[in-house]
């Protein structure tokens, strides 16, 4: 217990003295997390929205499909995109192991499964209301979407907001890909891992706090912003 | 889409032999039925008679097992010039302004020029003081006010409602009246279902009587209320029940 | 709604964009390395001196040869004569040159119920812990350290067949989580003693016998062959090796303490 207490001091004392290290993680972190679940969203968003009004003959198998990935293990894709990504590997010529670039592909893997589950849920239920309305009107089906889509944006943030969550607290895949290097690919989860390894548990406790207090002020950014906006609530 | 510059009308509108089903289930036909140039029809009959199937096959929103539903023009022209007031009202989940507004916006419409037009419908609604509402959130009897500004906004050669006033008081039933008679002197062509005799009575020209999933009487509306051909018209315009 | 999107792609375009660096090399360490704290004395003299920003990627010594097999670095740190060996016979490396040497050190509970302390040799401590059955976490990952603990189980005579049974554990992790794990189940452990020394969680554990020159632990640095991987940076590769061989590295590595332990000495030899 005094381990989780000693933790949150020293995290006291980084957060306040703006400590150099810990502000370029801090920022890596959000860096890549942010990009990642922003194309992840580009993605999966419209594809959830996709999969509701598109009728093909291999449609439930491809949801359930979707739906499984979102089990994926990380380290699984990890493994994956290194391979890829490895010198010996198809896209090695490109240099991107090791790099922030390779983190963020990792976590747009991880994470878009999961943004296009959520979206297709609740696009559907909204299409089953919409259904009737959008055919009777002519809507063809790129229009469909994005009425959905936006219409619907209020459910699809918290989608995002999940596929967030996900990404920030992942740390398997983006270690393989990301190599850990310092100052270059290290960020809050992969120090945690560090510090835990090398027996610092009070210093990693203190780093798993911020990383904690990050995600609730992302959160609760997103949560103003997004009320504000509305007229009233539904 | 493009704004149809051609004068032709989507009318006559011609069903042969059509029959409809959902899941086994035998829901209309077969039926036979042509809907001319003016006026208003009126679609009468009992729950569950069929009246709403008949107007769906009618729009288009309800696949037919046989038979064939043939309008004037190419369907894919006549879709466009036709519109949909469902029973219960569909509310989207914006303010009622760009409700009113959207059949324009997908149709390529500026947002500004759409506002106007919007504004000026839901003035003629009667629903100027709720312009900026979120839709959902006006009151039950005001809904159907918003869902047919936005079905007259791009101007329909002809209109279709499936019992509008079902759930509406007296007050609001009038003001929806009001509205389609204004619109059929404008020259909309107007296809409504309803149970309601007196609404019936009130604006009818001829009155199609669906009992069973059949059309049993097509007729003048005067013809029918006062000389109904079949029993069933005749004991549904008595207000007794009919199966 | 044509400019959010176009913004939007800008945004996303420089949050991707790796910034520019000055002339930067990838390294692959083992852990034992890493966790010696060695590499924070030494990377900043070396940008000092060379203005070369060392990336090193800290995995285990399977996986750094893996990497340097693959070409995904310039050069690796490990540990592990055999399996260096093999690494250049297979043409994946230049060659080999030895930086400095450490030694491993049993570590175990207080209570010492094998009476490690006593021991006279290292096969006498693993013969000690098999024959009373004591708890041992091994590193389990095909490391140097576990390919070390490997050799000196068939040195004692202890088959692998009866490394089996609840009193011997593979952890399948670095040195530090397996000696978390250790701490955890006050069990023995074989750890290189930079490791030992870095270790923040010691708990209820001792170091109870080391010395024997068997123990002693290697370190080698080996360039990856630009034969085989013509982008390897193989002009910063030798000379970081020329820096790591050099008086200053020699200084700096001699000078290393922990608690006012030695932790490595350094024999590399000058061409």
């Amino acid at each position: 217990m005094d381990s989780i207490f000693t933790g949150l001091m020293d995290a006291l004392v980084l957060i306040l003295t703006l400590d150099k290290d810990l502000v370029e993680i801090v920022f890596l972190s959000l860096r890549v997390t942010v990009t990642a679940v922003a194309i992840a969203a580009m993605i999966g968003l419209p594809l959830g929205a996709w999969l509701v009004v598109n009728r093909f003959r291999f449609r439930r198998i491809t949801i359930s499909v979707l739906n499984a990935l979102m089990g994926l293990p990380p380290v699984v894709v990890g493994l994956f995109v290194y391979l890829m990504l490895s010198r010996s590997g198809p896209f090695g010529v490109f240099g991107l192991l090791f790099t922030p670039t390779a983190m963020i592909i990792a976590q747009v893997i991880i994470v878009m499964p999961l943004i296009a589950s959520i979206s297709h849920q609740t696009i559907r239920d909204l299409w089953a209301e919409y259904h009737d309305l959008l055919i009777s009107l002519n809507a063809s089906r790129a229009q469909r979407i994005k009425v959905l889509l936006w219409d619907g944006r209020r459910a699809l943030i918290t989608a995002v907001l999940a596929g967030f969550g996900r990404a920030i607290g992942e740390v398997g895949a983006i270690m393989i890909v990301g190599g850990n290097i310092d100052h270059s690919t290290r960020v809050l989860t992969t120090s945690i891992a560090l510090e835990t390894s090398k027996g610092n548990f009070a210093f990693a406790m203190g780093l798993g706090l911020i990383l904690i207090g990050l995600a609730i002020a992302v959160n609760l950014t997103i949560h103003t912003i997004s009320k504000t906006e509305r007229a009233s609530t539904w | 889409m493009v704004t149809d510059q051609s004068p032709k009308s989507i009318l006559p509108l011609v069903l042969s032999g059509v029959v409809a089903r959902a899941r086994k289930k035998h829901l209309l036909g077969p039926v036979d039925l042509t809907i001319g140039k003016r006026g208003v029809t009126i679609v009468m009959g009992s729950n569950g008679a069929g009246k709403t199937t008949l107007l769906r096959v009618m729009h288009g929103l309800q696949r037919i097992k046989a038979g064939s539903v043939d309008w004037a023009v190419d369907e894919s022209v006549a879709r466009r010039k036709q519109a949909y007031v469902f029973q219960s009202p569909i509310m989207m989940r914006r303010r009622v302004i760009d409700s009113i507004a959207f059949p324009l916006f997908l149709n390529g419409v500026a947002k500004r020029s759409a506002h106007k037009q919007a504004e000026d419908w839901a003035i003629r609604v009667g629903l100027a003081h709720v312009l900026q509402v979120w839709a959902p959130m006006i009151s039950g009897g005001e809904k159907q006010k918003p869902a047919l500004a936005r079905a007259l906004i791009y101007q329909p050669e002809i209109l279709f409602l499936d019992e509008p006033c079902a759930n509406l008081n007296g007050r609001s039933t009038r003001e929806i009246e009001d509205i389609l008679t204004k619109a059929v002197m404008a020259g909309t062509r107007i296809v409504m279902a309803t149970h309601n005799i007196g609404q019936a009575r009130r604006l009818a020209n001829d009155v199609v009587f669906v009992c069973g999933g059949k059309i049993l009487e097509t007729t003048a509306a005067d013809v029918f209320f006062d000389q109904p051909k079949t029993p069933e018209a005749l004991a549904f315009i008595n207000g007794e029940i009919v199966e | 709604m044509k400019h959010i999107s176009r913004l939007f792609a800008a945004g996303i375009a420089a949050l991707i964009a790796t910034t520019v660096q000055a002339a930067d090399i990838k390294v692959a360490v083992t852990t034992s390395f890493y966790n010696s704290g060695l590499s924070d004395i030494l990377l900043p003299v070396i940008k000092q001196d060379l203005d070369l920003d060392v990336h090193l990627i800290v995995v285990g010594t399977g996986q750094a040869l893996r990497l340097g097999q693959a070409g995904d670095v310039d050069a690796i740190l490990v540990h592990s004569r055999k399996a260096e060996d093999a690494f250049l016979a297979a043409g994946y490396g230049t060659h080999r040159r030895e930086i400095m040497y450490n030694d491993f050190v049993f570590i175990g509970p207080l209570a010492d119920p094998a009476v490690l302390a006593d021991a006279s040799s290292a096969s006498d401590a693993m013969q000690r812990i098999h024959s009373t059955a004591s708890a041992f976490i091994s590193r389990g990952d095909d490391s140097g350290t576990h390919k070390k603990e490997t050799s000196l189980w068939a040195a004692a005579g202890v088959t692998s067949d009866a490394l089996s049974g609840a009193w011997y554990r593979a952890a399948g992790a670095g040195m530090g989580a397996t000696l978390n794990v250790a701490s955890g189940m006050d069990a023995y452990v074989l750890s290189d003693r930079a490791s030992w020394l870095n270790f923040g969680n010691k708990g209820g554990l001792t170091l109870l016998y080391a010395g024997d020159p068997t123990l002693f632990n290697q370190y080698a640095y080996l360039p990856v062959n630009p034969q085989r991987h013509p982008h390897v940076k193989t002009d910063l590769a030798l000379q970081l090796e020329e820096w790591l061989t050099g008086e200053k590295a020699k200084q700096l590595i001699s000078n290393y303490r922990i608690n006012g332990e030695l932790l490595f000495t350094f024999n590399a030899v000058r061409d």
